[in-house]
């Protein structure tokens, strides 16, 4: 038995999957100020009287950092940052505990100016009468030779609770993000260590032993001690576990395009045969841009519980939620109360959306039906008109090859999979105003939960080797070797792929869930004087993400919800 | 947070699969340190940097430019498509004004490429700011453009697709043909009878470095373009004046482009050479790119760059004041000089010898102009090559008068085509391309 919890923005939902169905679910009010006890609460719920050696695994997706960084309560975290040539480094400055400091290596990973160990002295002399303990240390392509960053640390020592090396964050390029990468993992580490450390002994008090999992921005997951090293990864893991929830019922064939019309916004993802499309260098939040490996989502003002209102004479819906559907005690009229309107939804106050609905009826000058019908219309080709945009973005993206400029791969969705509250309603909408295969993803009412339960390990490694150097680096891995000039790009793949076995392991894969692939190999001869002088290699691979392999064929199974005994 | 001062749009094209041979300059490599420098900076991330992706020029593109032999794409490979259709990327987002100005930092060059085409020289193959150019004309009807060549080499393929034209201003400014391919590039070339004064060679000596080059563009460049009043500048932007640049002998440096760049404020800028990419390029380009948004590039520097070791001597100073004066001569005499050649000859025959390195042909060119009072005058051009080549071509210019149109035609129906084995006819004010063949 699995278990898989997703906390959302106004429920936590917990499941207990087993072989053939869902055994149990379970809903808490998710209280945003104290995020353990719902937690706890769910999880106490869904396993009860269940024997604990049953249960294989525990996969969370939580709000925590996601909230942490966008509601900016983070701890004080200092920053020492080396640059040398190029952007003024003060521009990317993340708080007031920013240090500037010397040394550079350029884009070969050749040193250029040395570290000034007293200059890093009196930086963290600085941070501990400032009583900073969170440090993050990033360096101008650190990716290429960390050696800077590591002798920061170094000399950093133990003075503080937890020190953040920018290269083993990504071994993507973009030195402003490494620095806001860095910057968000040292600066939530504390609140995310102290409540995942808080659910780990909360189990274990209770005898649960069981093997807790995290989601991540990219729908995958990593182990609970893993994810302390880099609890970044974990923001944006509520919108990739939707994600992840729908993905059984994609088709293995086709594109796919995933809205989760919740209740302020509608979120949209895509899947190419079953695989989530990722953000090609990684995620934004809260004015962060980072280089958190993510899905490739987008998100609108639209939702269930959006206002609408009459603005120059037509309809406006969104992009704020003043509160629930008139049709609930909310205060102003939403798409919920068109769908009370059309006798679509019925389990509510009908006069009070009636009423909502007739105010801007009246202000139009139609019926109250024809608005409501407007208002769903509306909504529906506005989902759509931003679906689309996401579309032209993915398929817009630059490429630096003539063989790509020319195949140009293009995402052409032919389904729609909706979850989400009023997800039945808009998807009989949404398939008479489009060619689309729409379908609604059954159980959606608890997908983000099933989403976490299946998802499997994802990981990435990025191998950089460049042979006139005589080098190969890992940056992430924290591997870094000397190699002789015959090192290849097929050598170099082969040390990708143990490298990426490694590291998938000691986050908590099973070996079931290794399914690697390349994403990137490229070979460059290296001509200096007109004689070959080297070779300069870069390989990307990467577990596929997706669920994991056993549960890979639950779909028609999750139609199923056979309740255990004792089960609430 | 980082934030442009004028929207700029990039076109990043490296053809990390496109070489001329593998250890040619113009490899795969030559651009992989500049997109690892502009990732790590993060250009793409700052707010008011677009990057788009590259067109794909057509045939019929190339053809308003070029006469190709045997045609276009026996001459462009698809990667020289994607060159030029990313010069016209940024091109059409400037005039659509979605951008505010723009680079594109694309691969292989084209300054070298002249009107007609029987294979590659000076690893250009079809010109690819000529190309952006005239597709400019034809869908928004951009009348005066001003080319200003910086690469360390003379720019004769765009001087020559412009030599005859009045409402294009090419102002090169290089290292002395005495000392550099191509060889040629001398102030007295100044552009032919119905044009003169609209070609402007400013050819520097050799260890020139950010001085003079800032000299030079105070003190010639920038007044002429102030007098000319172009609708749109385009910067044909090669880095090879850079002082690690290792097929030329020049003493340029990133801060110097970057500054370059900032004065001279080119609407578009397309990259052309430059070979040395490690130590230059990523430098250069990232402040070039910087100084197109109007960012603060003064930290943009090479890890080696010591400008003391690379100034220039007093008497090079010397030297370049005295090519500034003879240059601001061409210039104030150019409308003289157009009066003069009218007074003239009815037609105007220009004869030379076109050297194709790249790919080693021999070609033998008469060139014979109408001398019109007025239009720029129809242009016939019978070109022969050393492997027995040889075509007839006729080119009406874009704002020809009635009677060179009847002449252009009359010229191309009767020509005795046995002799040749293409006639073509370039016919821009109908945007029409005629091919017959013998
Ligand atoms: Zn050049
Ligand atoms: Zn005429």
């Amino acid at each position: 038995m699995i278990i898989g919890l997703g906390v959302g923005g106004t429920h936590t939902d917990v499941v207990l999957i087993g072989e053939d169905c869902i055994l149990r679910e379970t809903k808490v009010p998710t209280d945003h100020s104290n995020l353990f006890d719902c937690v706890w609460k769910g999880l106490e719920e869904v396993t009860q009287d269940v024997p604990p050696e049953s249960i294989r695994r525990a996969v969370l997706s939580t709000t925590l950092t996601t909230n942490a960084i966008a509601e900016g309560k983070m701890v004080e975290t200092g920053m020492i940052v080396s640059a040398g040539p190029g952007i003024d480094p003060g521009s990317f400055r993340t708080g007031s505990h920013y240090y500037c400091v010397s040394g550079s290596i350029d884009h070969r990973g050749r040193e250029i100016q040395p570290v000034n160990a007293q200059e890093i002295e009196n930086v963290a002399s600085r941070l501990l009468a400032e009583d900073v303990r969170q440090v993050g240390v990033v360096g101008k392509f650190s990716v290429r030779n960390p050696k800077h960053e590591i002798q920061i640390r170094d000399i950093l020592g133990n003075r503080f609770e937890n020190v953040v090396l920018g290269h083993r964050l990504s071994g993507n390029l973009s030195f402003p993000r490494r620095i806001a990468t860095a910057y968000l993992n040292a600066a939530v580490y504390p609140i995310h260590s102290k409540f995942f450390q808080a659910v780990h002994n909360s189990l274990k008090k209770k005898g649960l032993n069981i093997p807790i999992y995290v989601l991540k921005a990219d729908g995958g997951t990593m182990s609970l001690e893993a994810s302390l090293h880099m609890p970044g990864q974990t923001i944006l893991s509520g919108p990739a576990a939707s994600v992840m929830g729908a993905l059984p019922f994609a088709s293995d064939t086709e594109e796919t395009l995933v809205l989760d019309i919740g209740g302020t916004t509608t979120d949209m993802a895509i899947l190419i045969r079953r695989v989530p499309l990722l953000d090609p260098v990684g995620c934004e939040l809260g004015g962060y841009k980072t280089l958190i490996r993510s899905l490739h989502t987008h998100s609108i003002g639209l939702g269930g519980d959006s206002t609408v209102r009459i603005v120059n004479g037509s309809l406006k819906i969104g992009p704020d939620r003043q509160g629930p559907a008139m049709a609930y005690g909310g205060p102003a009229p939403t798409p919920t109360d068109a769908l009370f309107v059309l006798g679509k939804a019925t389990n509510g106050n009908m006069e009070a959306s009636m009423r909502g609905i007739r105010n801007l009826a009246d202000q139009l000058g139609i019926s109250s039906e024809d608005t409501a019908h407007l208002i769903f219309d509306q909504a529906c080709h506005e989902i759509l008109a931003a679906a689309a945009t996401m579309i032209e973005g993915i398929n817009s993206k630059p490429v630096y090859t003539v063989q790509e400029v020319l195949e140009g791969h293009q995402v052409r969705p032919r389904e729609i999979l909706v979850l989400g509250g009023p997800a039945p309603f808009f998807a009989f909408r949404l398939a008479s105003l489009t060619d689309f295969q729409v379908h609604v993803v059954p159980q959606w009412h608890v997908a983000n939960a099933i989403g976490a339960a299946l998802a499997k390990n994802t990981s990435e490694v990025t191998l950089f080797a460049d042979t006139e150097r005589g080098i190969v680096v890992a940056p992430e891995e924290e591997f870094y070797q000397t190699v002789k000039r015959d090192f290849d790009k097929k050598t170099a793949v082969g040390l990708a792929f143990e490298l990426l076995r490694k590291k998938c392991l000691k986050e908590g894969a099973a070996e079931t869930e290794l399914e690697m692939e390349v994403l990137e190999e490229v070979q460059f001869n290296m001509v200096r004087d007109y004689y070959t002088s080297g070779r300069n290699i870069r390989v990307k691979v990467q577990i596929k993400p997706g669920l994991i392999p056993e549960y890979r064929d639950i779909a028609e199974r999750l139609f199923n919800f056979c309740p255990l005994p004792g089960a609430t | 947070m980082l934030r442009t001062k004028s929207k700029t749009g990039l076109v990043f094209f490296p053809a990390f699969d496109w070489a001329i041979s593998s250890t040619h300059p113009e490899r795969e490599e030559r651009l992989l340190y500049t997109q690892d420098q502009v990732f790590e900076e993060g250009l793409l991330d700052i707010d008011g940097i677009i990057e788009f992706k590259p067109d794909l020029a057509t045939i019929q593109d190339i053809r308003r430019v070029h006469f190709s032999y045997p045609d276009e794409m026996s001459i462009a490979t698809e990667s020289h498509l994607i060159s030029a259709g990313g010069a016209k990327t940024i091109g059409i987002q400037v005039l659509e004004k979605n951008i505010d100005r723009g680079f594109a930092l694309v691969r292989p060059p084209g300054h070298h490429a002249m009107r007609v085409v029987h294979g590659a020289r000076g690893f250009c193959n079809i010109n690819i700011e000529a190309i952006m150019i005239e597709y400019l004309r034809q869908a928004y009807g951009v009348d005066r453009v001003a080319v200003v060549d910086t690469d360390c080499h003379h720019g004769d393929g765009t001087q020559d697709i412009y030599w005859h034209d009045p409402d294009t201003l090419f102002i090169s400014i290089h290292q002395d043909g005495r000392t550099l391919y191509p060889g040629t590039g001398f102030h007295y070339e100044i552009g032919g009878p119905t044009a003169p004064g609209r070609t402007i060679n400013i050819p520097l000596p050799p260890r020139t470095s950010e001085e003079g080059f800032l000299f030079t563009l105070d003190n010639a460049i920038l007044p002429i373009l102030e007098e000319f009043k172009p609708d749109i500048i385009v910067n044909s932007a090669g880095q090879d004046n850079h002082y690690t640049d290792p097929i030329t002998n020049m003493n340029f440096c990133a801060q110097g482009y970057a500054e370059l760049t900032r004065r001279l404020e080119p609407d578009i800028a397309v990259l052309e050479g430059g070979y040395s990419i490690e130590g230059a390029l990523p430098y250069v380009n990232v402040g070039i790119i910087m100084a197109m948004a109007g960012l603060d590039y003064s930290n943009v520097k090479e890890p080696d760059y010591h400008p003391e070791k690379i100034r220039q001597s007093p008497d090079t100073t010397r030297y370049i004041e005295k090519v500034v004066r003879e240059v601001m001569d061409v210039w104030n005499r150019g409308t003289d000089m157009r009066e003069r050649s009218l007074a003239g000859k009815k037609f105007a025959d220009r004869e030379r010898t076109i050297f194709y390195d790249t790919d080693n042909i021999l070609e033998t060119q008469k060139e014979t102009i109408r001398v019109c009072p007025d239009c720029s005058g129809v242009l016939r051009i019978d070109s022969e090559t050393d492997r027995g080549r040889r075509i007839f071509a006729v080119h009406i210019p874009r704002k020809a008068c009635r009677e060179c149109r009847e002449t252009g035609y009359q010229w191309y129906d009767s020509v005795d085509i046995r002799k040749y084995n293409q006639a073509i006819l370039q016919d821009r004010p109908e945007d029409q391309y005629l091919v017959r063949t013998g």
